[in-house]
This record gives C-alpha cells, structure tokens and sequence, in this order.
C-alpha cells in the first residue's frame, strides 16, 4: 500500500517476556518484568540442579557454542554444565586451538559458527563491544555475552541477583555495596544497571582512582536514568553501614603496575573487607564475591570462608540461572524474530 | 458444569482411587501445574475424610518436558516440588483437561525422571476428546465432546477466584 516511502521501524525494546529478545549483552535494556522472569525460571531449574539424575530434555537437539578469547573457569564450566543438563550439544571454542590462532577474523568465525547450526553463541572477549558486533553480523544465531572488556557480563549480575532475591526474599530496598575497581569492572557495570532497575539501593565504593570520573564527580545524579540513586564513596566503613550485601571485586593485580595504585598492601589496608569492618554491615549480611577471589587483598580468607560467603552458592545458582537464560533465548528464537 | 457438578464428580474420583488402590497404602497424589494442583488438594482431603488417612500431594511443572518449546513460545516454567519419593509408589497424576495426551506424555517423563513408581494412574476432571498419542484417563469426571476449535475453561477458585467448567468457541473466552 504504501509505496515510495521508507518503513521507519518502531522503536521497539525486545524482551524476554514475549519472547522478541534474541540476544543478552547487558542488563541495560532489560525490564523488570524480564529480570523477574529470569528468576522464577531459575527457580524451576535450581529444583532441576537438586535432583538424583541432573537432566532435563528440554533443549534435545539444539546447539550452544561456547566461544572464549578470554580465560574463565565459572562462566564458562557454567554455561556448558548449563547447556548440558537441558540436554543441548554443546561445543567448546576456545581461541588457542581454533581457526583464531591462523588469524581469522572474529566476524568469520561466528558467521562460520552459526552456519554450523549454533543456536546459542556464549561469548567472552577482551574487547568491551565485541559481542555486539557479532550481534548485529548474524542472522539466526543468538549471542549471550559472558564478558566483554570492562563493558558488561549480564549473566553474573543475574545470578547476583537471584542469590539476593532467595537469601532476603527480595531485591528491592536491599542496601548493596561494591568494593573494589569499579572502573575496570564488567561485573560491577552490569550489576548496577540489574540492581538498580530491580530497585536495590547500591552504594560503590573504591580508592578514586578506580572510580569512574562521572561517579566521583556526581554527574550520575543528573542523569535522570536509574543510576541517579546510586551512592559513591572512597571510605570503606561508610560503604559497609547498614549494608544487606557485601559485594568486593576482585582487584586485578596489574592495576597497580599501571600506577592507580601505591601498593597492594596499602590496598588491602585500606580497603579489604575483613571481619571487623563486616560488623558495620548489617547482622548476616551476605557476603558476594564474583571470583577469582585474591584471598588477603580485596577480602581475608576469614570472611571470603565464613558464615556470610555465599561465594559457592553463586557459583550454584550460577548454573541455574544461565539454565534459565539459554531456555528464555532458545524459546523464544522461535517466535518469529527477525 | 457447575461448583456442585464438580464436587460431585471429585468425590466420586476420590471414591474409585481408593476403590481401585485398595486404600491408601502407598498411593501418592500429583497434580499437574497449574489447576491439576489445587484438584489434588482437593481429591486428597476427600480421601482423608473417607478414610482418615492423609495421602501426600506433590506438583509437577511440565514445562521442561514439552515436545512444543520449539513451536510456539515457550511456556513459563515453576517449580515442581514433591518432596517425597515416587520409588514404588501408586502415583496418581492429576489434571483438569485430557485433550491431545502431550501434557500427560509430558508429566510421564518428568515423574519417571524422579523415581520408579510402581503405577501411574491419570485423574482428570474432563476428557474433551481429540488425542494424539495412545493415552487415556483411569479416572474422568466427565467426559465432554468437543469440537477442536473450542476451548474447555476449568475454573478454580484457588486460581481463578470462581468454580466450574465451560466450552466456549475459540476467540471468545469468558
């Protein structure tokens, strides 16, 4: 009927709910309503994960490729035990041993990935965007980002917050503080746009060299967005009072090479979550670490093994959740998105 | 059918199982999410008030089973939760509509992912007919011929707030 014009797209915001999203690269376009249907359905794969026989045919016949140029032990054992348990084939790639050490390019090797029949394309990468170009370069495989530079890593953030919602029962009002190196932190990103749309009240906390310059200046605030609330402080104590979650990054430790910081010692002095300073938190506050911890740096191994770390549960529902997300993607690729 | 059809018709399912499994040694009920719950409920406090003798109610979620995740969207999945064994049990599935029999082959392969129960049984409130697998209902509260472009509701108040069963042609729902 119309001729001679453009068709201009609406705007419109996939999701998981109608089953319209294809891809998961951050939590920045994620709604409420999806966060919390990632959650119920974790919830039906974590009973899965408690069974006698760990194994569900769901996913038969469907295919996940785990693609890392990156090292990982959890994302990555996660998303294949993930896979695996749904009954999906999953395949490992790793870029030492593949095509990526002659030199291939990474837009000819997903596009080769997916015409091999990938349905789900799990990805890490040094470089923040990457999984996105892969995004926009493939037609009907999806893309989950487990990890990208210092960009984004949607999975970890849900899990985060799937270990929040079982242990308090809720998200909303929780007081959560991150520790560390927020500004090369992928985890600490995506958890903020996760926490604060689940309506969390998050508190960052670092030496100012490892804070973004928008959050030290106090720019956020004017934003507008959902991290307008979110609070910044360089004094630990004043980080851990009152808080319902005690979230410590790992402290990458050529940070201090790159001299953002004096020492390490003076660090972990300053900044290490230890089990006097987790007495300003609140009474069984939980204590989450995304891993690899540095025991003795960022959180002392008193703490990192005590009776608030719920480092092994993360890792737990850690698989539950990613369950959950290649169920979500896997369903909806079906319904007729382009 | 209306509340008291329905009533009627679970007392006397509840009457048959317990006719059937010769009591209530080792019989085990399991309702199938979402209304073949609250119908397990119900036939479980029936056969306690016949016999005086509790029967355990577990709920089975088949939304990892189904053979149509790739066909239509997929369907929200909770949790099951039967918190005691199956092994060697008489477990009775519970459902509200027997249609195609794809949920029933479903909730099959879910149970038997469980444990090894010594029968399984089927209970539905209605039989509409129209299936495509060799499935049928042990016990049926009543069975309605239907044409496919119907759609059968079963309301109960625990889920819908209102009682009964009604065929309405497709499109218009109530």
């Amino acid at each position: 009927m119309v001729t001679g014009s453009f068709k201009v797209a609406a705007p419109t915001r996939s999701s998981l709910v109608d089953g319209t999203r294809r891809h998961v690269l951050d939590l920045d376009d994620f709604s409420l309503e999806e966060i919390n249907l990632v959650l119920t359905t974790a919830d039906a794969m974590r009973e899965v994960l408690g069974r006698e026989v760990k194994k569900v045919p769901t996913l038969r016949g469907k295919v996940v490729v785990t693609l890392f140029y990156e090292a990982s032990t959890r994302t990555r054992v996660s998303f294949e035990e993930a896979g695996k348990l749904l009954s999906a084939d999953v395949i490992n790639v790793s870029s030492s041993g593949s095509s990526v050490e002659k030199g291939e390019t990474l837009l000819n090797t997903v596009r080769t990935l997916q015409a091999t029949g990938a349905d789900v394309i799990v990805t890490r990468h040094p470089h923040s965007g990457a999984p996105y170009f892969m995004a926009r370069n493939l037609e009907t495989a999806s893309v989950v980002n487990g990890g990208d530079g210092w960009h984004a890593h949607p999975s970890q953030a849900l899990l985060d917050l799937y270990t929040i919602q079982r242990r308090l029962g809720r998200v909303r009002g929780a007081r959560v503080a991150i520790i560390g190196d927020i500004t090369h932190s992928r985890v600490a990103r995506s958890n903020l746009w996760g926490l604060t749309t689940a309506g969390a009240g998050v508190v960052l906390c670092g030496p100012p060299t490892l804070l973004p310059q928008e959050f030290l200046e106090g720019s956020h605030q004017h934003d507008g967005g959902p991290l307008a609330s979110v609070e910044v402080t360089t004094r630990v104590e004043e980080a851990l009072e009152g808080a319902d979650v005690v979230m410590p990054l790992r402290l990458q430790l050529e940070r201090q090479q790159a001299g953002l910081l004096p020492t390490l010692r003076e660090y972990s002095k300053m900044y290490q979550v230890d089990e006097r300073r987790l007495k300003r938190a609140k009474p069984g506050a939980l204590v989450m670490h995304p891993g690899p911890m540095n025991e003795g740096i960022e959180i002392s191994p008193q703490v990192a093994h005590g009776a608030q770390s719920m480092v092994e549960e993360q890792v737990h529902n850690g698989v539950a959740v990613r369950m959950a997300l290649l169920y979500l993607l896997i369903g909806s690729r079906q319904a007729g998105v382009s | 059918m209306s509340a008291e059809d329905m009533r009627r018709a679970i007392a006397r399912i509840a009457h048959e199982i317990l006719e059937r499994n010769r009591g209530t040694e080792d019989l085990v009920l399991v309702g199938i999410r979402t209304r073949g719950l609250p119908l397990a409920r119900r036939l479980a406090a029936r056969i306690l008030e016949f016999e005086g003798r509790p029967v355990p109610v577990g709920a089975l979620d088949i939304g990892l089973y189904r053979d149509d995740v790739s066909l239509h969207s997929r369907p929200i999945v909770h949790t099951s939760d039967i918190p005691f064994p199956v092994d060697a049990k008489n477990v009775v599935l519970v459902d509200d509509v027997l249609f195609t029999g794809r949920s029933i082959r479903a909730a099959m392969d879910a149970l038997t992912d469980l444990g090894r129960p010594r029968t399984v049984q089927l209970a539905v409130l209605v039989d509409r007919g129209h299936r495509e697998l060799p499935i049928r209902a042990d016990y049926v509260g009543k069975n309605v011929p239907t044409a496919l472009q119907e759609e059968i509701q079963v309301r109960v108040e625990e889920v819908d707030g209102g009682e009964g069963v009604v065929i309405c042609s497709s499109g218009e729902g109530s």
